[in-house]
């Protein structure tokens, strides 16, 4: 297979590089994968934070991560894109493929990694010296995107698909920071999708957010499927319902189910996930 | 009722004691206060009437002869502190960025104390030290000695300034540039330094108006010139070099010259101050 993550090592080249179609494995139909985890297991210092998790995330799809607090979902999301290495004394064992590619092998940048699987933060954090219009295509100017033409195309298709550019069309000379929290927050969603990554984290998007800014993330979330694979953690129950394909339930660290979400809500395998969806503890 | 009555005392025991230390903490901020308003008060009395057009564009007169100036020694402080900031700023700027972004906790431990104990270092060391190192060595005293000198005072203090403020930016900044895929470098110059410019740019300034009237340091490497200097391999005059020599001069004369370029000193450093009161206002009013 083609080392898609190395094939592409001018970092001006922000385009997409083609998915190989994959052929299917076995006679039964498997969606195509984006992630296949395997045995993870994390460390911070002393403290094993991930244990022996295997997950594979489907392509296209939404999955939600849900789970008591601390139990490993964020570290567990910010794997899959190398941010856990962040912070000091982390160790990681097992394998994270994106498209068949360990993303851990040492002949691998992490920025790479990045640029292929972006993430927006539970806050919302535009740049606060940036305009609004900076603030989308920074990552592209970053990375060594000059053309003003491309980079102006991109603004406006970001901001549409991120549903912010009819409130912003006119403002985009202003600061980033002078938007509400539910438009900050679909900016930096904008901004994360200008550099094309095939890959959404979304890292308890919603939480500091009112019901209405919330429905329209989810809206957005619903619509980003259809052309970008998108894992998010939640604390919030009826959101991993409403927005997820697939629901993983971690606790202590350990992945107790993992399945389709109708299933994981109606007829859950384990005690443990039974419970926790339907608040005896958590 | 006994009760009643011992709790009005109390009462008004408390309300006389919060009166004194009211009073006392009162007393204190004047006290703090009443130095700059007395010095500058003195410097407007005695070298208000010496400061003319003269002051900044004529040389020193010979002794004797009455007017004059201190342009010689105005162009030497400026040029002084150009050469600081040559040595100063960037690795003031870049050791803060470290300290702030890179180093171990171990390291930065032991800078950080190095820093500190640098800060603390009486000015008069750095001019002995500079003495040692160039003046002894290349056989002169010259303006390059004296910026050389000024800019290891800037050293220290950019540096912690620096840390600080970067320290102060977010650390959802560099998270967000970092999973656009940004390098790590590119994070910290195009998004933290960035962020943080204003506080970079005030910590400089100040160590500027710090430096800008340092003597000491200067006494035994820029020396001090009453002609002009082009040549910064010779020894150039410093403002407040030129204040030190009028000062103990026993002409009247000079005296005079002395209080104007003290007060001339005071107010651009006043003037630095008040521009670093400016930024910081922005500053926390928008950003960090």
């Amino acid at each position: 297979m083609v080392n898609l993550l190395m094939a592409n090592p001018d970092p001006t080249v922000v385009e997409r590089v083609e998915r190989p179609a994959e052929p299917p494995p076995t006679a039964e139909p498997v969606p195509p994968l984006t992630f296949e985890v395997k045995n993870l297991s994390i460390w911070y210092g002393q403290k094993r934070a991930i244990n022996d998790v295997t997950l594979d995330v489907a392509s296209n799809a939404v999955t939600a991560i849900i789970g008591p607090s601390g139990c490993g979902k964020s570290t567990f999301i910010r794997c899959l894109n190398r941010m856990h290495e962040l912070v000091p004394k982390t160790r990681i064992e097992g394998r994270v493929l994106l498209q068949g590619e360990d993303l851990y092998s040492s002949a691998i940048d992490p920025a790479i990694v990045r640029r292929r699987v972006g993430m927006v933060f539970q806050k919302s954090n535009p740049f606060p010296t940036m305009s609004i219009g900076e603030n989308v295509v920074i990552g592209l100017r970053l990375n060594g995107v000059r053309s003003q033409k491309f980079l102006n195309e991109r603004l406006e298709k970001s901001l549409r698909m991120a549903a912010l550019w009819d409130e912003v069309k006119d403002d985009l000379h202003k600061p980033g920071t002078s938007l509400s929290g539910g438009q900050q927050q679909r900016l930096c969603i904008a901004r994360a999708l200008a550099v094309q990554p095939e890959v959404l984290l979304m890292d308890e998007p919603c939480s500091a957010l009112d019901p209405i800014a919330t429905a329209k993330i989810e809206e957005l979330i619903y619509e980003l499927k259809s052309q970008y694979t998108i894992v998010t953690v939640t604390h919030n129950m009826q959101q991993a319902g409403r927005i997820s394909d697939y629901t993983a339930f971690f606790y202590l660290g350990k992945l107790i189910e993992f399945g389709p979400t109708t299933k994981i809500f109606t007829n859950p395998s384990e005690r443990q996930t039974e419970d926790y969806i339907t608040g005896r503890f958590g | 009722m006994n009760l009643n009555s011992g709790r009005a005392d109390n009462h008004h025991w408390r309300k006389v004691k919060n009166m004194l230390a009211s009073a006392t903490t009162f007393v204190s901020a004047l006290l703090v206060i009443a130095p700059l308003a007395l010095v500058f008060f003195h410097l407007l009395v005695n070298g208000a009437s010496s400061v003319s057009w003269d002051f900044f564009t004529h040389l020193p007169k010979p002794v004797g002869e009455a007017g004059g100036g201190m342009v010689n020694a105005i162009v030497g402080s400026l040029q002084l502190l150009a050469l600081a900031s040559i040595i100063g700023i960037p690795i003031g700027v870049l050791g803060g960025v470290y300290l702030a972004e890179y180093g171990t906790a171990r390291v930065n431990w032991m800078l950080r104390f190095v820093a500190d104990v640098l800060n603390g270092v009486p000015s008069i060391t750095w001019g002995v030290v500079v003495y040692g190192l160039v003046v002894l060595r290349f056989k002169g005293f010259s303006a390059y000695a004296g910026g050389l000198a000024l800019g290891l005072i800037m050293i220290p203090l950019i540096l912690r300034t620096t840390e600080e403020v970067i320290l102060l930016v977010p650390n959802g900044y560099r998270e967000a540039a970092l999973a656009l895929g940004v390098a790590r470098w590119k994070t910290i110059v195009h998004i933290v330094m960035k962020t943080a410019s204003k506080g970079i740019i005030t910590g400089i300034l100040l160590a500027l108006a710090r430096v800008g009237g340092e003597t000491a340091p200067l006494l035994f490497t820029a020396f001090g010139n009453r002609f002009w200097n082009h040549n910064l391999n010779e020894p150039i005059a410093a403002l407040p070099l030129q204040i030190f020599t009028y000062a103990i001069s026993p002409y009247d004369d000079w005296h005079r010259q002395a209080w104007a370029g003290a007060l001339v000193l005071v107010t651009g450093i006043f003037c630095v101050n008040v521009i670093v009161r400016v930024l910081t206002r922005q500053r926390t009013a928008s950003i960090v």
